[in-house]
């Protein structure tokens, strides 16, 4: 019941404060903080209850399961294992730093801005939570549209473009998924007479390599366009780059992360087979997105459009080590999904806070801020080494473990992507270069970090240390979760019991093709 | 004609006496109200006739027509409909000066008609139908005869949809004449029997398609559907989108099932050219509209296209997903076209994209509206346009026709640009000064009501469809 509360709280936390604001601006903002701290403290709390160190071996934590219809086989099925709830902790936290950084951001249609917000974050603990697959397509969708609306009335001068940009890459990849689930469904349900959507009983489903081969194509499409991977990626940096602020840190922090996350929790345990015959190509894709993105980033003038380019470059590292297929490269990605949000979505917090007291993001006019703005200064250089990858930050343990893992799989492209990490420390070097060292060219006078810019960047900072000297609670949080993506046929066994519980499946074609002994 | 005919026959008797009521009521005293409270009374009661006896009564009127569970369905998909489309009328027609109350004999006549088809089972009464539906909206159509358009397009429907009857006609008559049938059971046995088709049936089957295909207004018989959906009244724009064309595809699903047309490979490929013609074209050509209307017009041309996909899929899943595709569909090209008629003034409708500009922060509700029907017709989740888009390509992956689903998912992005564009329109800053004439409030209260009632189904149907699955499933039974 957890789970559904946690959704239908930021959903009704969203309609209220949209209707609050006709009232006050302030108690609007105020309703929306309190919404998702209150869905922060019950994911934290879920994770003290389970025990920090969470070393069992049942990986699923909560499971709640309601038939929704029952003629398709559908059903409201969410349940939470230790990956989901790293991803929801990630999700609530970059949450309520989304509310705070609007707080003087946003001054238009405030009610409407919060609504949106809310329903992105509600859709996208949707897509982290949900066990069927229908389910999963349906948030997949749900998130997308409010997103469409942060960026297309909030945003900066070209916003339309990216909006529809977005929104047509996300939406037309995400309907091949659904063809992929469309036809995963039928050929389990001719295959065992269950028509049933759920995810448990998809992952029994055996495919001849063709189909297998074409059915992941559908699925990894949709991921890969939001990961995204280099040839599917254009959207990305026209949406970063004219998003408002809170947008950007949810686009790079949570959006980027469900496309990964899509790739550990269905592309890989439902195509084995499949994923493993294509995996040199998708490393290979990887590594390029690592050096592509890299060099991208060193050529941008405009801060949010630069931090975007790295974010394709540092989501190379994620599809590198999905398809290295070892334990530990998969635990680098989890740990890259989180301190990627944190660094990335820090940064561009940093690009709003410049682009308020300056209105430009262009680089090239800025200049000589450390003199004036010391503090912002110093917490931009500590997420500048993290995104370059210095040990100590969470960013390095990531980087590193994925490229341990990947190693062992393809030394050459290890090789390659390790050069990336040169090039990371270019790009990243030229920010602090252009915007806080070297001469004030203009003349900007500013103030250094407000008191609630600090609350909200020195968090970041507490946190991307705290990854980087103690990952092991992360490590083995993701563990069991990370150690069944790559043993499908475990993860099916592990939650038989909650399976005996509460699953019927009474689905038409049960009734009218499987007969009188499949029906209860 | 027994007892039990005449009453199986009821709810057609309903709404003949209806209109017949409202002539005489016209011709007593013209009164815009009392006329509308007749129409909007015998609807419902037809509508309580038709679940509370009719249901219960199934059976064929030999030889003409077949009241199954099929067929009640879809009257009383009908009649709801032609409610709501009464309902956005009586507003919009109230701040027009012209005679309005001839308008709701046409439009129940109309309804009438579309029933009629609904329920037959032999060329006669199809014909009869059809005819009684067309000759109403040629009237209807050219409603607001002041308006500049008005007389082009109901012309324009005049000439064409006699041209189509006409090709219906001669097909039928090919039909007739080579199988001496002209029940769609008989037809079906004699082809059956015949083995082979021969080429004079072939043929008439052919111009029925024709005829079909007009009404429809599927690529390459589309050509009427923009100027018509322009020149119209935007209430009656609604009707034809939604009653007029449903009638035919249930007509369809029922003559093609008689004839187990499935088994002809030569009409299935027809129809495959049709549907992707049609997902093509009509999306196409409404990328570059600057019109509501036509733009609507073109898009339903599309989301005829996707209908054709589930009606090929066929089975039963694929009828299920016509029906179902049918309802959500109904449910928000009403919406659309109700919104468009409450937004209009005296001299025109609606109609352009400027309109619009800025809607959101002007009548907040009314936009919200409008965008979760477009987005209903983007088929984008939470929306009855969504489960119907899921039903399609369930059923079309069920059985295999890849290439219609995947030319399908490829128009519904292409589909998404437009509808999107005008969703934009209405959220950006920039207000366009357009207020329309003061009325009694209560008529806005019963547009507002309706537009409501809708807005809550749509998403009911998305979020909540088993309800209307499971109806669906014992009609199709």
């Amino acid at each position: 019941m957890l789970l559904a509360l946690l959704i239908l709280l930021l959903m009704a936390g969203g309609i209220a404060s949209g209707f609050l604001a006709r009232v006050s601006h302030a108690a609007c903002r105020w309703l929306a903080l309190i919404t998702v701290t209150i869905a922060f403290a019950i994911i934290v709390s879920v994770w003290i209850d389970e025990g920090l160190s969470m070393t069992q071996t049942d990986s699923w934590l909560r499971d709640l399961y309601i038939p929704w219809i029952p003629s398709f086989g559908i059903a409201f099925h969410l349940a939470m294992d230790g990956l989901s709830l790293l991803m929801l902790a990630l999700t609530f936290f970059l949450g309520i730093l989304a509310v705070l950084v609007s707080w003087k951001e946003i001054q238009y249609r405030v009610g409407f801005f919060h609504f949106n917000l809310l329903w992105v974050v509600a859709g996208i603990t949707g897509v982290f939570l949900t066990m069927d697959l229908f389910l999963f397509y349906f948030f997949w969708e749900v998130m997308l549209i409010p997103m469409y609306f942060l960026i297309g009335i909030w945003g900066h001068e070209n916003k339309q473009y990216a909006a529809y940009k977005f929104f047509i890459f996300t939406q037309a990849s995400g309907l091949l998924m659904l063809l992929s689930i469309l036809a995963l469904y039928f050929i389990h349900g001719e295959q065992t007479g269950i028509y049933s959507f759920d995810y448990f009983s998809i992952l029994g489903t055996t495919l001849s390599p063709e189909t297998g081969r074409w059915l992941m194509f559908g699925f990894l499409i949709a991921f890969i366009v939001k990961l995204p991977v280099v040839p599917l990626h254009t959207w990305l940096p026209d949406a970063h780059t004219e998003a408002p602020t809170a947008g950007s840190l949810l686009l790079a922090g949570l959006l980027l992360k469900t496309g990964a996350y899509g790739l550990i929790r269905f592309v890989l345990p439902i195509f084995p087979e499949a994923s493993a015959s294509i995996a040199p190509v998708a490393m290979l894709l990887g590594v390029v997105g690592i050096l592509y993105g890299a060099m991208q980033a060193y050529s941008q003038t405009d801060f949010k459009r630069l931090v975007a380019y790295t974010s394709v470059s540092h989501m190379g590292f994620i599809m590198l080590g999905v398809f290295a297929f070892n334990e530990l490269a998969m635990q680098g990605v989890v740990m890259q999904m989180i301190t990627h949000g944190i660094s990335t979505g820090a940064l561009f917090v940093i690009a709003g806070v410049l682009y308020e007291r300056i209105h430009t993001r262009d680089i090239l006019r800025m200049g000589g801020m450390w003199k004036k703005v010391p503090f912002m200064g110093t917490v931009a250089m500590i997420f500048v080494m993290a995104s370059l990858g210095l040990p100590g930050l969470g960013n390095f343990v990531a980087e590193f473990m994925t490229l341990i893992g990947a190693w062992q799989a393809n030394k050459l492209f290890t090789i390659i992507a390790t050069a990336g990490l040169v090039f990371a420390t270019a790009y990243s070097l030229r920010i602090m270069q252009k915007v806080f060292l070297g001469k004030n060219i203009e003349g900007h006078s500013m103030t250094d970090l407000s008191l609630r810019e600090k609350f909200i960047l020195v968090p970041l900072c507490v946190v991307i240390i705290w990854l980087g000297l103690f990952p092991q609670q992360v490590i083995n949080a993701a563990r069991p979760t990370v150690a069944n993506s790559m043993h499908a046929k475990n993860h099916t066994a592990i939650h038989q019991e909650a399976q005996t519980n509460h699953v019927k499946y009474t689905s038409a074609f049960t009734l009218e093709k499987g007969g009188s002994h499949e029906h209860e | 004609m027994n007892m039990n005919d005449i009453m199986s026959l009821i709810p057609l008797w309903i709404l003949s006496s209806a209109a017949i009521l409202i002539f005489f009521s016209i011709s007593i005293k013209r009164n815009h109200k009392v006329i509308f409270v007749i129409t909007v009374v015998s609807l419902l009661v037809d509508f309580f006739f038709l679940t509370s006896y009719s249901i219960k009564h199934l059976q064929p009127v030999e030889p003409l027509l077949i009241i199954d569970g099929f067929g009640v369905f879809n009257i009383g998909l009908i009649l709801l409909t032609t409610l709501v489309v009464v309902l956005i009328s009586y507003a919009y027609f109230e701040q027009r000066e012209e005679r309005k109350e001839e308008y709701y004999i046409l439009i129940i006549l109309a309804a009438l008609g579309a029933a009629i088809l609904v329920i037959s089972k032999h060329f006669a009464s199809l014909f009869l139908g059809l005819e009684i539906l067309s000759v109403s909206l040629y009237a209807l159509i050219a409603y607001l005869r002041k308006r500049e358009r008005s007389d082009e397009a109901g012309i324009k429907y005049l000439i064409l949809a006699a041209f189509s009857s006409a090709f219906l006609l001669f097909g039928m008559a090919l039909v007739y004449a080579a199988t001496g049938s002209m029940e769609f059971a008989g037809i079906a046995a004699w082809i059956t029997q015949a083995h082979e088709m021969p080429t004079i049936v072939v043929a008439g089957f052919g111009m029925m398609i024709v005829g079909v295909g007009f009404k429809l207004g599927i690529v390459p018989f589309h050509m009427w559907t923009p100027d018509v959906y322009e020149g119209s009244p935007a209430p009656v724009t609604a009707f034809i989108a939604t009653v007029s064309k449903g009638g035919m595809v249930a007509l369809l699903v029922r003559f093609f099932n008689t004839l187990n047309g499935y088994q002809y490979t030569t009409f299935m490929l027809v129809f495959t050219i049709l549907a992707i013609a049609s997902m093509f074209i009509g999306n196409i050509l409404a990328l570059r509209q600057n019109n509501v209307k036509r733009l609507l017009a073109y898009s339903s041309i599309a989301h005829l296209g996707y209908l054709l996909v589930a009606f090929l899929a066929g089975e039963k899943l694929g009828m299920e997903a016509v029906i179902f595709y049918l309802v959500a569909y109904f449910i928000t090209t009403l919406g659309a076209f109700g919104i468009l008629a409450t937004l209009s003034d005296k001299e025109r409708d609606a109609e352009l994209l400027e309109d619009y500009r800025g809607l959101l922060w002007k009548r907040p509700l009314t936009a919200i509206v409008f965008s979760a029907m477009l987005l209903s017709l983007a088929g984008i989740p939470l929306t009855a346009g969504f489960v119907g888009k899921f039903y399609v390509l369930a059923a079309g992956i069920q059985t295999h026709r890849w290439l219609l689903v995947i030319i399908l998912v490829i128009n519904s992005v292409i589909g998404l640009y437009y509808y999107i564009k005008l969703i934009a329109i209405m959220f950006d800053q920039k207000q366009a000064a357009r207020t329309s004439q003061e009325l009694h409030p209560l008529v806005y209260i019963v547009s507002s009501v309706t537009m409501a009632i809708l807005v809550l189904s749509l998403f009911w149907i998305g979020v909540n469809p088993e309800g209307m699955m499971t109806l669906i499933r014992d009609v199709v039974r």
